[in-house]
């Protein structure tokens, strides 16, 4: 001791193992490591929050136009001799619309065009109008502007979702027609539209000729209130361009001067989309006229399944979902809590108890899909339930939320301070007592939030429905517990898997109204746990 | 608390009570596979929307699985229809018939199995063969089979363009690869490798080149439109409704277009089924009136609303005769 002190005199600071350089850089490094691992969390966060962002961001951006959708008003006429008041029934509400969409679009006289204005407009439209007469009467006896959803293509055109979307230029050239119906000479005094014709990718033939087959984009030309489509150009002798072309509007007069004439072009194929030239002329035509009006779609809030993408509702799958969760409440709840208040203060411990606990725990591990065989085989084939229905929907969810519910009750139950039970004992209340009127509603709000958890996650899943028939194409919104239903992600699985475009946005709609709910569950959670949690 | 504890448990006890349930079936009720599905469901909303009868309620199941159900057996439990995307095989009907259930077979349709690619990048014509070739697990090179050593399309065949293959496809459980498989892979199986060995012929390679993308075939749809140079195997219906963004190849110098499918020229099609179960004709509402529907010119004519939906219409006579043979309820086997 004296040897140390009279070192530390002769050298001055002594060598402590705390302070010499290797601690230092010790503890530099030590620093170093907190700093790195306060780093890599704060990037773990990042990137989770990152990738919730852009999973929501894409959701929501591909779901937002399907909330909105195309409707054409049409002057319908409902008088006695077209709608029969006495026999609304056996009315064809199809011809109805179609003939007052005919009377707007003159130039669709033949057969075919007929055909594809036909489909320009919703084929659930002539129900929709028998669905309004019955429940509006009135609009009987007299022409009505009635308002008609479009068909899916014609939607996504309107939106500007299709690969086809048109653009319109000027045309500088003077321009004289040969006629003003059926095929067409036309004579240009610029060359400018050669340049559109090589453009749109028009195969080249002899002399320069280019001839605009169907693998080229569409040159629509708009002339004196008509449009041609042009099939064919080539240059002039006199320094401008010749064309030919079919006429889709006739144009009121054969001439037009210089820089008033306009050219559209649609820069995909005509036979490469699914919505043809003149279907895009007659909607934009529709459109000049005020006709076509984009409203809130409340078709998909209100119907059910459809194999037409704009006739597709979520309220049928929502239906679904609510009489199943019903059931699966019903059941699970009940037994989950009665079970776990057994388990937790009345059975006795021993190796039977222990048992019951390990399978429990190894219950709420099973992959869901295993209930759904059991429903399949207990539910259905043995006591005959009926497929597809919301009740046996429920009864194989509540097996699998149950497991969730004993644990998170049993554990709640325990958290309740030992002296609470003690006090009500020892006044002389019978375990019975103790248990219900003491502990139990402390430990509710626990109880609470794990039932609300296990039914979010038995909202969400699809697995175990697939084997009892849920899992199906339903078009009747379910009336009770017994009448086939499907539910939410059944309905954005099935969706996802339609061929038609029209579909993706609805998927991505449905599943914003899926998380919609399975917020608004885990905020209720929240809520319960922060206002009724007891702390000692 | 105590009271809704009581409450809650007599629910479920009521719940548990109405395990008795078995009131009479008045909703049609159809099974099977998924490839038929899209066109069934189309059927099954417009004879619902006739305001007489309930919708018919489609489940898909996949052919297999779905005449499995539908010969469980005659009863309200058991199904009244079943898709399928093959013809019912000889076991599956004598099942049928020793649980007392007689289908009635009717051929709706065809569907073409197409290779496709995104607009932006280069259609091709393909054989048969050059398919294999790409896509088998073990080719025969030089007389001797080998595992699959192309990585190129021009490694192929030299008219083929120089991009990597990269093909994506659907899973062994799906009733599309299979009819890839037996259209292509089996037709095509270069002698070599047959002769070595007969179960190699449907096996496809699993290095990478094919990409298993799952049941959804949308899926495919998209991962195309993101990579140019991919190739799709998908159905027909498929590349009709995305026109505006793929393009399908040529396979045999035939395109596959509705109208060399439905000529038979593009030769990777199959038909399609549905099946009638005789027995509940009459029992259940609405069955003669969901066929007639079906097989009415409005729905699977060749302007009809399945013709939109991508179903390849039979030939007219044959169109006909299976209407006729649907309306009279012909029994398989009987």
């Amino acid at each position: 001791m004296t040897d140390t002190t009279s070192t530390m005199g002769a050298v001055g600071r002594p060598r402590s193992i705390h302070a010499d350089d290797a601690a230092k850089a010790r503890l530099k490094k030590r620093y170093a490591a907190e700093q790195r691992f306060k780093w890599l969390g704060a990037a773990a966060i990042a990137i989770s929050a990152l990738f919730l962002v852009l999973l929501l961001s894409t959701i929501v951006t591909q779901a937002w136009p399907a909330l909105r959708m195309n409707y054409i008003t049409l002057p319908v006429d409902l008088s006695s001799a077209k709608v029969d008041p006495a026999a609304l029934d056996s009315v064809n509400y199809d011809t109805v619309i179609q003939e007052a969409l005919a009377a707007k679009i003159p130039d669709a006289s033949s057969r075919q065009d007929r055909r594809l204005v036909r489909g320009m407009i919703s084929t659930g439209a002539g129900l929709q109008l028998r669905k309004d007469i019955a429940e509006d009467p009135s609009m009987l006896g007299k022409t009505v502007d009635y308002a008609v959803p479009v068909d899916d293509f014609a939607d996504l055109y309107l939106k500007g979702l299709l690969a086809a979307k048109g653009s319109v230029a000027p045309v500088q050239s003077a321009i004289t027609l040969s006629a003003d119906s059926g095929d067409v000479d036309i004579g240009f005094d610029k060359d400018e539209i050669l340049t559109f014709a090589h453009a749109s990718g028009a195969t080249e033939g002899e002399n320069g000729v280019l001839n605009l087959t169907s693998g080229a984009a569409s040159l629509l030309l708009e002339i004196n209130g008509g449009i041609i489509k042009l099939t064919q150009v080539a240059p002039a002798a006199n320094g401008g361009a010749a064309a030919k072309g079919t006429v889709i509007t006739k144009p009121q007069g054969t001439t037009q001067a210089a820089g008033t004439a306009k050219l559209r072009v649609i820069d995909a194929s005509e036979s490469s989309r699914k919505i043809s030239d003149k279907e895009i002329v007659w909607l934009e035509g529709l459109k000049g006229q005020n006709l076509v009006e984009s409203r809130f779609n409340s078709i998909f809030f209100t119907s059910g399944a459809s194999r037409e993408p704009e006739l597709a509702g979520i309220w049928g799958a929502v239906v679904g979902s609510f009489l199943t969760m019903v059931v699966t409440l019903a059941i699970a709840f009940p037994i989950g809590v009665s079970a776990a208040i057994y388990l937790e203060e009345f059975a006795p411990k021993n190796r039977w108890t222990n048992l019951i606990e390990v399978n429990i725990n190894n219950l709420a591990a099973v992959p869901s899909i295993v209930f759904g065989l059991l429903g399949l085989a207990v539910f259905l084939n043995f006591f005959g339930l009926p497929r597809s229905a919301p009740v046996v929907g429920g009864m194989v969810l509540a097996l699998m939320t149950m497991p969730i519910i004993i644990i998170a009750s049993r554990a709640s139950i325990r958290a309740v301070p030992p002296s609470i039970r003690e006090a009500a004992l020892g006044i002389g209340a019978s375990k019975v007592q103790t248990v219900f009127h003491h502990v139990l509603p402390l430990a509710m709000p626990g109880i609470m939030t794990g039932t609300i958890l296990g039914m979010a996650h038995a909202l969400g899943e699809t697995a175990p429905l697939l084997m009892i028939g849920m899992v199906a194409f339903i078009v009747d919104i379910p009336g009770g517990f017994t009448d086939p239903a499907t539910i939410l992600p059944v309905q954005i699985f099935m969706w996802a898997d339609f061929p038609e475009p029209g579909f993706q946005q609805k998927t991505s709609a449905a599943i914003l109204i899926l998380l919609a709910f399975l917020i608004i569950m885990n905020a209720i959670a929240v809520i319960l746990r922060r206002r009724f949690e007891r702390r000692w | 608390m105590k009271k809704l504890m009581l409450t809650a448990s007599a629910a479920a006890l009521a719940l548990a009570a109405s395990a008795g349930y078995a009131a009479a079936r008045d909703q049609i009720q159809i099974v099977g596979s998924s490839t038929v599905f899209p066109f069934t469901t189309a059927v099954a909303e417009k004879l619902g929307q006739g305001g007489k009868f309930k919708t018919p309620v489609v489940e898909s199941t996949g052919t297999g699985g779905g005449i499995k159900l539908f010969c469980s057996g005659v009863g309200e439990n058991t199904p009244d229809f079943t898709n399928a995307s093959r013809a019912i095989k000889d076991s599956e009907l004598e099942t049928c018939k020793a649980n007392g259930a007689t289908p009635v077979e009717i051929k709706v349709g065809f569907d073409g199995i197409v290779l496709a690619n995104s607009k932006a990048g280069t259609v091709v014509d393909l054989t048969k063969e050059q398919i294999f070739k790409a896509l088998a697990k073990n080719v025969a090179v030089d007389g001797k089979v080998v595992p699959n050593p192309y990585v190129n399309w021009s490694d192929v065949d030299a008219s083929l363009p120089a991009t990597k293959i990269e093909v994506l496809g659907p899973p062994p459980t799906s009733g599309t690869r299979d009819a890839f498989v037996e259209l292509v892979m089996l037709e095509a199986c270069q002698d070599e490798v047959k002769a070595a060995n007969e179960k190699a012929c449907p096996e496809i390679r699993e290095d990478g080149a094919f990409i298993e993308a799952g049941e959804n075939d949308n899926l495919i749809v998209q991962k195309l439109e993101a990579n140019a140079n991919a190739f799709g195997v998908f159905g027909f219906s498929f590349l009709d409704q995305n026109a505006d963004k793929l393009q399908g190849h040529k396979v045999d110098g035939v395109e596959p277009t509705f109208e060399n499918i439905a000529s038979g020229d593009y030769k990777i099609s199959r038909s399609l089924f549905i099946y009638a179960k005789k027995e509940h004709v009459g029992v259940i509402p609405g069955m003669e009136e969901f066929i007639a529907e079906y097989t009415s010119d409005a729905a699977w004519g060749p302007e009809g609303y399945l013709a939109d939906k991508g179903l390849i219409p039979l030939p007219d006579a044959e169109r006909a005769k299976s209407a006729e043979d649907a309306k009279a309820l012909k029994g398989m086997g009987s």
